[in-house]
């Protein structure tokens, strides 16, 4: 069990391994299974992250018709080369909603960690994958520490939006793809603790609020801060830039957090962007097609 | 038990795991549990479930577990249709249940050999399920283990001879559970097995005097 990034470092330190080989070892401990198997698992894992980018279409739109058709509009103007943010930067904005959207749409995507953030971890790894700088080994190795970092914050704390908001789900999810961007470019076991804990900081408090309780506004967006969050975290943490709070006690301070933030902001949809004029117009157009339907 | 494919995953047709994954896997567990093909069933959905289910496309994904789809089956938007052509008549209503979860189905099913199972199951998040009740008797299983499901009679030592043929196949009991509605009534024994129960066993089992009826599950790979 993973239950401490603090554990996690020392074993990397006592064993001389790196820190994905540490997670890597306790999939196998906990599910009885090879390196092999483990490695085929998260071979198949990140192809069905490929495929939930690869496989957008712009023209598709979710049940309430609120989601679709943003990934493509970024896509095009990201590939214009006119975006502030930068080739890699506005790729990894465009894959988040695409993504996201693909999630709305019900396609096929990777829980990561959970549905609402799926898009996080794949914006960030598939740009640097598709133009050869990173490999598949390296990817799967990242993948691991991203998995890690999931496994011990919900063992401390929690991932999911109705226990303690978005920032456990985004924030979540951009402290996963930190961590994996830092691996991926040969950081230290230590600076991947510090771009999670930074990216875990940087989005605290986040509330949980969807429109009509649906995954769409504004959990799609809210994967692309999730993915930019990871990216300048990864930065700063590659510069040498430390995390004063160390992360074991920020992922802690995340559940306290979470266990503060008020129902109404827990993925009920009472509250926030939810309870605005256009949320509950949106909520009230649901209900009654819900009810047309059962007539 | 979560482990990091919990994390990264499942794998699964969106938008929500706890709305969506979580409610295939609730109906492939009926499906499961009633042994049969479902030809009709009526399905209630309580709470956030019945809130937000059809924008969740809960009521699709309930309906496609019915029709043995995993949760990353790219039909599971299409489930109304396939089950039209399936032969699977569906009807869902809202229901207020007491003291449920929040992501609540009870789902009532005959099956093509006239079978009936009534299964009530929650959504418990990250698309792990728990059935709650099977016909009015309050369980608590999850399908993470595989499960052997036992209806019995209220004798003395039934239990004792269930658990003989388990060990004897050299398979470990991981938790176990016994449930009756009263002295000498039904018995209905939950058995989480770390391996699977082969259907020989089950045989077995099931020719044992007082047994009426032998179910498994197998703990899947979605």
């Amino acid at each position: 069990m993973l239950d401490s990034i603090q554990e996690i470092l020392d074993r990397c330190r006592a064993e001389d391994v790196p820190f994905w080989r540490v997670v890597r070892a306790s999939d196998m401990e906990q599910r009885q299974v090879t390196a092999e198997a483990s490695r085929e698992k998260m071979r198949q894992t990140w192809l069905a992250m490929l495929e939930s980018e690869e496989s957008y279409q712009a023209r598709r739109r979710s049940l309430s018709g609120l989601a679709g058709g943003d990934g493509g509009k970024m896509r095009d103007f990201a590939a214009q080369g006119h975006s502030l943010s930068g080739d890699y930067l506005s790729e990894v904005i465009a894959a988040a909603l695409c993504v996201g959207e693909g999630n709305a749409c019900m396609r096929k995507i990777v829980a990561a960690p959970t549905a609402g953030a799926c898009g996080v971890l794949p914006a960030v790894l598939i740009p640097l994958y598709r133009k050869g700088k990173a490999s598949e080994e390296k990817i799967l190795q990242a993948l691991y520490v991203a998995a890690g970092i999931g496994a011990v914050i919900s063992c401390r704390a929690c991932i999911a939006g109705a226990a303690g908001g978005c920032q456990a789900e985004i924030g979540s999810a951009s402290a996963m793809a930190a961590g994996a961007l830092v691996a991926l470019r040969g950081g230290s076991d230590q600076q991947i603790a510090s771009a999670c804990a930074m990216a875990l900081k940087n989005l605290m408090g986040l509330v949980c609020d969807p429109v009509a309780g649906l995954v769409e506004v504004p959990c799609i967006k809210r994967n692309v801060i999730g993915a930019v969050n990871a990216v300048s975290c990864a930065d700063m943490a590659l510069a040498g830039i430390e995390s004063r709070v160390p992360a074991d006690q920020v992922i802690d301070c995340m559940g306290d957090v979470g266990s503060r933030i008020p129902v109404e902001l827990r993925e009920t949809a009472l509250g926030g962007l939810a309870a605005t004029p256009f949320g509950r117009e949106v909520q009230q157009r649901m209900r009654a097609s819900a009810a047309r339907e059962e007539a | 038990m979560v482990d990091i494919f919990d994390i990264l995953g499942p794998i699964m047709v969106g938008p929500s795991s706890s709305h969506t994954a979580g409610a295939a896997r609730i109906g492939a567990m009926a499906r499961t549990l009633l042994g049969s093909r479902p030809v009709q069933a009526k399905i209630g959905l309580h709470g956030s479930f019945a809130e937000t289910g059809p924008g969740h496309g809960t009521d699709r994904a309930l309906v496609a577990g019915l029709l043995g789809m995993k949760p990353d089956d790219l039909r599971i938007p299409q489930s109304f249709e396939v089950a039209a052509e399936e032969g699977l008549q569906f009807r869902f209503h809202e229901v207020r249940l007491r003291e449920a979860h929040p992501n609540t189905a009870l789902l009532e099913l005959t099956g093509e050999d006239g079978k009936t199972l009534r299964m009530q199951a929650s959504s418990v998040g990250g698309g792990r399920i728990r059935v709650d009740k099977l016909d009015d008797v309050d369980v608590g299983f999850t399908g993470d283990y595989n499960t052997l499901i036992i209806h019995s009679l209220d004798v003395s030592g039934e239990l004792a001879n269930v658990t003989r043929e388990i060990s004897r196949a050299k398979i470990n009991i991981a938790n176990m559970s016994l449930y009756r509605s009263r002295r000498g009534g039904a018995v209905l024994m939950v058995i989480e097995t770390d391996q699977v129960v082969p259907p020989v066993v089950q045989q077995l089992i099931d020719e044992l005097p007082g047994v009426a009826q032998v179910t498994c599950y197998e703990k899947g790979e979605d």
